[in-house]
């Protein structure tokens, strides 16, 4: 029995030890970025040449511009929030949970209709008002902007109504390109990022007209504050070379 | 119906359904196991216990797969109009139904285990067929195996996340339960919505567990 105890002691001692190396903060030269998961490409090219640059590390997550937000109001450790929207950043800077003035946009977003069956979606999206599909995707509006965004647009193309028993929510924009991808939904909304690099499938770009523009905003938040490799980070989202890389993915930069 | 309301809805019908499913998959699967004492029978056994050892996302993986329009297993669905059983209640069924599997069998197999040969000597002796021997004496001294089995089945139905984030779609009134509610409620921040769901869960939770020790303390005291 003692022997049993002991093991399970040191299986608890082990435990603890491996959490609080998680927990630790980042070490001088990282910066734990949290990325809304339609620039998760962009983001990672962008990581790479900042790290090849300065030989600091970017530790990334990846996931819904909502579920970040609601972890950032917890205390999650993230030092640098990329947001799929100015909302987001925009309500840390008055909530003081981020850094006062270091809010920009990194990115415009652009909407897209896409199926993965080539042909099925026109030009004009003139298949939303045909309807010949079971399922339509779209990232769950309450947590990522993109889902919202379309959302806006079958609203105003008087068309919700109709498609909504159609309507699959993925938790983010990543795995609603995954349900779309693997032709379990035949269609859905996606961002333009995330298919701009292929030819795959059909696609229509949604007019900007039809929704609320999604302006990405980036944001230093408090863990970062005096982080030299944070501050580095964001600057270098700004530079020539990380706006090269966003407008390769179909983002507009102003 | 209101969105809670109507999540609630979805969660009760789906985990009725999964119960009774599994009770009749369960029983002759754990009648079998009861009897057997093979090597096989220990494969098997490790293959339903494998819903509690894995992640639901790896469940939920291979099921977005074998339930998606490209799997083999679809293909046999295709004459019947159904492309997918993704972001439908009956693949959410078979979700449940596999993912509950061991909470089902294990009570189940324990209760007919527990009931030794004697029993069925003495049927045996008294000219019964084993089916009637099943049925009129198995079944009913196995009860508290069923009633557990149905307890756990219907309870961990309700606490599924994982499985249905990935496979469910969050159809309002069709795939979206109170689960995926109350995580949509947390990044909405309604977290007085939240909270009123999540209490609720907690509370059906507890009465669940209590229940199963009563259903033990009255069934111990009975045999003592």
């Amino acid at each position: 029995m003692t022997s049993r105890f002991t093991l399970h002691k040191r299986a608890l001692m082990t435990a603890i030890l491996c959490l609080s190396a998680f927990s630790a903060p980042a070490f001088a030269g990282d910066v734990q970025v949290a990325v809304a998961a339609n620039f998760t490409e962009p983001a990672k090219e962008i990581a790479a040449a900042f790290e090849t640059k300065t030989g600091s590390h970017v530790i990334m997550s990846f996931g819904s511009s909502g579920a970040f937000y609601s972890q950032i109001q917890q205390g999650a450790p993230f030092e640098v929030f990329l947001s799929a929207d100015a909302e987001r950043p925009t309500r840390l800077e008055a909530e003081t949970l981020g850094v006062k003035g270091t809010r920009f946009v990194y990115a415009y977003g652009t909407l897209a209709l896409w199926s993965a069956t080539p042909g099925l979606v026109d030009g004009k999206g003139a298949i939303l008002t045909k309807g010949n599909f079971q399922h339509i995707a779209i990232a769950e509006p309450a947590a990522a902007p993109y889902g919202l965004a379309a959302v806006e647009t079958m609203k105003k193309l008087g068309l919700y109504d109709t498609l909504s028993p159609k309507i699959v929510k993925g938790s983010s924009i990543a795995q609603t390109y995954g349900f779309i991808d693997s032709g379990s939904a035949e269609l859905g909304f996606v961002a333009l990022s995330q298919i701009y690099k292929q030819n795959k499938g059909s696609r229509w770009i949604v007019p900007a007209a039809d929704y609320t523009p999604i302006d990405q905003q980036a944001i230093l938040l408090n863990p970062g504050a005096n982080d030299p490799t944070a501050k580095a980070y964001i600057a270098f989202l700004k530079s020539p070379e990380a706006v090269k890389i966003i407008k390769s993915y179909g983002y507009t930069v102003h | 119906m209101t969105d809670i309301a109507s999540a609630i809805h979805v969660t009760v019908l789906l985990a009725t359904v999964t119960t009774l499913s599994l009770l009749v998959i369960a029983t002759p699967i754990g009648w079998w196991l009861s009897r057997n004492r093979s090597l096989f029978k220990d494969i098997i056994t490790a293959i339903i216990a494998l819903p509690i050892v894995l992640p639901p996302t790896v469940l939920g993986f291979y099921l977005l797969v074998a339930m998606g329009p490209k799997s083999p297993l679809m293909v046999l669905l295709h004459p019947f109009g159904i492309r997918t059983l993704n972001f439908s209640f009956a693949g959410l069924v078979i979700g449940s139904v596999i993912y509950s599997l061991p909470f089902a069998i294990q009570p189940i197999r324990n209760a007919f285990e527990s009931l030794g040969r004697r029993p069925f000597d003495v049927a045996a002796t008294l000219r019964a067929t084993p089916l009637d021997t099943f049925f009129t004496v198995a079944l009913p001294m196995a009860r508290k195996g069923f009633l557990t089995a149905a307890l756990l089945v219907f309870a961990h139905t309700v606490g599924e996340f994982g499985v249905v984030l990935m496979i469910g779609g969050a159809i309002p009134g069709k795939t979206e339960v109170v689960s995926i509610r109350i995580w949509q409620l947390v990044e909405q921040l309604d977290w007085p919505n939240a909270h009123r769901l999540a209490g609720g869960l907690l509370v059906f939770a507890f009465c669940v567990l209590l229940s199963l020790l009563l259903i033990d303390r009255r069934w111990s005291q009975r045999h003592d």
